[in-house]
């Protein structure tokens, strides 16, 4: 396995909530549950709310709530968008 | 003490009363300027995010959404008023009514009717005192504004701009905001919200599959349809927070002018007040040195 990691960057409207190195995240989409990795396509999904599973590199878990937003991938870098987002 | 030197004494008093209430709004606004700047930058994460998402959606597909077509002939435009809820901040709320005049003239010329909405207090009793109906107001938060106006705000003009303009919907939509352009200056800006306008970002490609190759889940055209209005109410989020902040500035200098003219009141009135004082005094002095005067004159006869 490759020791790439993801940068994640998850955005609320009102402030930037977490921003970090991650080895996976885990997200609810519309279309369901969706796992991303390094190297994963360029992507733009519409998140259903739910909670947003981070895996930090040291193997620790982060779990964000995001309500209302989308999620886009590319060149190694999620964002997630939410109006409302919190960690929980 | 003479009349007249109670008068003045009388005016500089109101005026340091004045001046103590100028003063704590000056400093009021000078501590929320900062919060409300920060606000303004906290927020830039996610314009910058979802404006990016937007156009790569719009620049690589070739999807056409009702959002971003142009309408043939364009009927109604509604036009979104951002002004603050309360007044002593100079002319921070008529410049802002100034423009959406100037903007309302521009398009009845090109044969347009004009459907308003207001935010804040001021734009509703401007309304108000020129007879003028606006279609919907929302009124109190202007200086703290918050996420869920704006999705409200955003949510209506959307409606509207769905709904045909037979049936009252509208063709166009504008905003009215200060814009905060640093301490001193804020300059009122007209936005044409809807339909876009070209989303910045490289020019379009042919095809649905061009690089990079984004996968749209669930596809591309379900995605811009539930982009446009984050959009759309990411924008007007970002008005309320740059009107919000500009009310601040304006306030505050407006304040402090009012609170540098009082001083200088109190300064002319109190050398005043000593002038009428000091011939006070020396008017007594002539009268009892004429009296004595008059007396010596008496008992040498």
């Amino acid at each position: 396995m490759s020791d790439k990691t993801l940068r994640v960057e998850l955005v609320a409207a009102d402030k930037a909530v977490w921003t970090g190195e991650a080895k996976m995240v885990i997200a609810k989409t519309v279309e369901g549950e969706i796992g991303l990795l390094a190297g994963h396509e360029p992507m733009l999904a519409i998140l259903s709310s739910g909670e947003v599973r981070i895996t930090l590199v040291d193997g620790d878990k982060l779990i964000a709530s995001a309500e209302d937003g989308f999620l886009s991938v590319e060149h190694d870098v999620v964002t997630i968008v939410a109006r409302h987002a919190e960690l929980v | 003490m003479g009349a007249q030197l109670r008068v003045y004494r009388q005016k500089i008093k109101s005026a340091q009363t004045t001046k103590k209430i100028t003063r704590a709004m000056e400093l009021i606004s000078a501590s929320r300027i900062a919060k409300a700047q920060a606000r303004v930058a906290a927020s830039a994460p996610y314009a910058r995010a979802v404006t990016r998402a937007v156009s790569a959606v719009a620049t690589y597909s070739n999807i056409d959404h009702p959002l971003t077509t142009e309408p043939a002939k364009i009927e109604r435009a509604a036009v979104v008023i951002f002004t603050s809820d309360r007044g002593l901040a100079g002319a921070f709320s008529s410049n802002v009514m100034k423009e959406a005049e100037a903007l309302t003239v521009k398009l009845t010329e090109e044969g347009k009717k004009i459907v308003y909405f207001l935010v804040g207090r001021k734009a509703v009793s401007n309304f108000g005192f020129r007879r003028r109906t606006a279609e919907k107001q929302w009124i109190g938060g202007t200086d703290l504004p918050q996420v869920d106006t704006a999705k409200e705000i955003a949510d209506t003009v959307l409606e509207y701009f769905n709904r045909e303009a037979s049936e009252g919907g509208v063709d166009e939509i504008h905003v009215i905001f200060n814009r905060f352009v640093s301490m001193i200056s804020q300059e009122p800006e007209t936005l044409r919200l809807l339909p876009l306008e070209v989303v910045e970002g490289e020019e379009a490609p042919a095809s649905d599959d061009v690089f990079p190759l984004y996968e749209f889940e669930p596809d591309a055209s379900k995605v811009l349809d539930a982009l446009l209005p984050v959009y759309i109410e990411s924008k007007i989020f970002n008005a309320m927070l740059q009107s919000a902040a500009s009310e601040h500035a304006a306030r505050q200098k407006a304040m402090k002018s009012a609170t540098d003219n009082a001083d200088k009141l109190i300064k002319n009135y109190t050398r005043l007040s000593n002038q009428a004082r000091q011939s006070e005094i020396t008017q007594q002095i002539s009268e009892i040195v004429g009296g004595a005067d008059a007396l010596a004159t008496v008992e040498e006869d």
